[in-house]
């Protein structure tokens, strides 16, 4: 059987309350109303809330007030403001802060069916889909990495088998493939994951300040050493110690920490007493190792004692079916993080990150979604959103050079509203963003609705 | 056409209807903004008249209603409670500027009245496109459904009302 909708009408007059609650219960659905914002928030937790119809000005908690709230205790629950008097720039605000809809009362009924039913149908579609979709993950995750590409999941595989070994690890890969994400996760995955997780940046530092950084050292071990200092290698204890970029550091430390991982302990700076070393070792490297030693700026004998397990991760331009996985990644957590509301990308702005080539792999990814995030004005990533380099050669409008954004999206709106007939919803949901950003659109660009002449 | 809706009712529901006396419409209900009647304060100067041996009482008002959310309602019930109302105004041919058809507004009437008492009954809208409980917001969609309720709603109906049914051996 079909599990019972549930709707929560908040307004403060009572007339409104019961007319609507009517209405709404003539048509199947679980009503309940509440008088003002405070009385409503009482109410969040008794169901589970499929709707709720805000009206926009109450006395004390309005409806966007009302709105966050609701918003950040009941996320899956959909709001409606409803108000008698419509100014766009509310609108607009309502949408933006994540309200599904805002309705000028009186409504059409037949739009307010067609609204609450579209809602409803979304929202069992979310679900199942968030069900697919966990289920899905499940396989593909490890810890805060995703991928579906088979050499990953292999690497994911052997990192659940290496976790629980001491050895040594070294991680090879371009810059922003995930190298110490991987490193982390072997890390969580192992027994000592309640254990300290510390990195070092070996590229970051000069010879001198590295060797201290990683051993620490004595008082008086040189100039300005007015107090004894633990090292990293000493604070990472019984965890892992994580060295980054072990392929930048200098031949006389490489030595160093040869001598260092044989013998498995090590004497601070300017100190005397040897400390055994408790943690496990993973290094990582964006460098071509095989070829700083050809060139001999890195120490074979090195190589081999960091080398016993191996891993090395593809870049993204090899593994491109990673690409929509990261996406939809990204996509969820800058939504936690940025407080938004973004559902996807279009299919147009999908297919150029799929064309590029992301040098900078996960990380330019990560990035390109970032800024998308923050300038998008819908709940959907446009091409526009994307600061990609247009690959050359790209099929697009002859005549689109030289022309303004503003002049292509005004071009671009009028088109797609003529192909729809000037179907305000369908054009608005084919240009991915909302209603009221639509209408502000036709408004700034004067778009007018042509005769269609009959040939 | 009341007593013509009297019969029909009657015989629909096979339990006795009367025609009670005019009421006038209650003042409060009217909008000035809107030039419309608020539906749900007419239903409650409604309920006030219900006779004590009635089960349901069915307001029939030649006005054009509405709540506040909704540009226009053509009637109004309590969901499995006593009172309903049904307006006249857009069921009437003039009202979309075509020539007066009382046979068109007898059978948008019955099918309207029918679909509110379906309501006082308990009933919710049917997906049914046939059945008189579809949801309709426009009288092309009250002019497509058909005039009766659909196997499911007819056999809770018949369950609803089973109380107060006239049994045949007993009719006049
Ligand atoms: N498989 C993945 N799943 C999810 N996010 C990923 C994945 N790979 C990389 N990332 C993202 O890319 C970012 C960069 O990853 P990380 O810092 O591990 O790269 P790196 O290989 O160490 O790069 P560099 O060589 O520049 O230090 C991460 O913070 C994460 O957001
Ligand atoms: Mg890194
Ligand atoms: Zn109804
Ligand atoms: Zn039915």
């Amino acid at each position: 059987m079909e599990s019972k909708v549930n709707i929560l009408i908040v307004d403060d007059e009572e007339i409104v309350r019961e007319s609507l609650a009517s209405w709404l219960g003539e048509d199947g659905y679980e009503v309940a109303a509440a008088e003002n914002g405070a009385r409503a928030l009482e109410r969040l937790p008794e169901r589970d809330w499929n709707l709720a119809m805000v009206d926009l000005k109450m006395p004390g908690m309005d409806g966007i007030q009302l709105m966050d709230e609701i918003r950040k205790t009941r996320p899956e629950t959909i709001v409606i403001i409803m108000t008698a008097y419509a100014t766009v720039d509310t609108a607009v605000q309502a949408m933006k802060k994540g309200a599904y809809d805002y309705i000028v009362k009186p409504f059409n009924p037949e739009d307010l069916s067609m609204t609450i039913r579209k809602i409803i149908e979304h929202q069992k579609l979310v679900k199942e889909n968030l069900y697919l979709r966990k289920e899905l993950k499940k396989q593909y995750r490890l810890h805060d990495m995703v991928s579906k590409n088979h050499k990953m999941i292999e690497i994911f595989d052997l990192v659940k088998t290496v976790a629980k070994s001491n050895s040594i690890v070294l991680v090879q890969g371009e810059s922003g493939t995930g190298k110490e994400l991987l490193s982390r996760a072997i890390h969580m995955e192992s027994p000592r994951k309640d254990e300290p997780f510390v990195s070092v940046s070996c590229a970051a530092l000069t010879e001198n300040l590295l060797e201290s950084e990683l051993f620490g050292y004595e008082k008086g071990a040189f100039t300005g050493a007015d107090q004894a200092r633990s090292g990293k290698m000493e604070l990472a204890k019984d965890g892992t110690l994580f060295l980054d970029e072990i392929g930048d550091i200098s031949l006389k430390l490489q030595m160093d920490l040869l001598r260092v991982i044989e013998q498995r302990e090590f004497r601070r700076v300017g100190g005397t007493q040897l400390i055994p070393i408790t943690s496990r070792i993973i290094a990582a490297t964006n460098r071509d190792l095989k070829k700083a030693i050809e060139e001999g700026k890195f120490r074979e004998d090195l190589y081999y004692r960091l080398n016993v397990i191996s891993i090395h991760i593809p870049p993204l331009r090899e593994r491109k079916e990673d690409i929509p996985l990261l996406v939809e990644h990204f996509l969820d957590r800058f939504n936690i993080e940025m407080g938004k509301n973004v559902d996807g990308v279009a299919e147009s702005a999908m297919r150029l990150l799929m064309e590029h080539d992301w040098p900078g792999n996960a990380r330019e990814l990560r990035n390109v979604i970032e800024r998308a995030m923050v300038v998008t004005k819908g709940r959907m990533i446009l091409d526009a959103d994307l600061s990609l380099p247009r690959p050359s050669g790209v099929p697009g409008a002859p005549d689109s050079r030289g022309k303004s954004l503003a002049e292509m999206e005004k071009e671009h709106i009028r088109q797609v509203l003529q192909e729809n007939r000037w179907n305000i919803i369908r054009s608005a949901h084919i240009l991915g963003i909302d209603r009221v950003t639509l209408y502000n659109k036709i408004r700034k660009y004067e778009l007018k609705k042509e005769p269609v002449l009959n040939t | 056409m009341l007593r013509k809706l009297q019969v029909h009712l009657r015989d629909t529901f096979s339990v006795p209807a009367r025609i009670m006396k005019t009421m006038s419409v209650p003042e409060g209900s009217y909008e000035r903004s809107r030039n419309q009647y608020n539906s749900t304060r007419i239903l409650r100067e409604i309920l006030k008249e219900t006779p004590p041996d009635a089960i349901k009482i069915l307001g029939i008002v030649d006005r054009d209603l509405c709540i506040p959310i909704l540009t226009f309602v053509f009637g109004e019930a309590q969901l499995g409670g006593v009172a309903s109302i049904v307006a006249l105004a857009r069921l009437r041919q003039e009202f979309y500027g075509l020539s007066p058809d009382d046979g068109i507004l007898f059978e948008r009437l019955c099918k309207e009245t029918l679909h509110e008492l379906g309501h006082n009954f308990g009933l919710i809208h049917c997906n049914d496109r046939e059945c008189i409980m579809y949801l309709s917001n426009t009288v092309r969609d009250v002019d497509r459904k058909g005039t009766t309720y659909c196997g499911s709603c007819d056999s809770v109906l018949y369950l609803k009302t089973d109380p107060w049914r006239v049994q045949p051996w007993n009719r006049r």
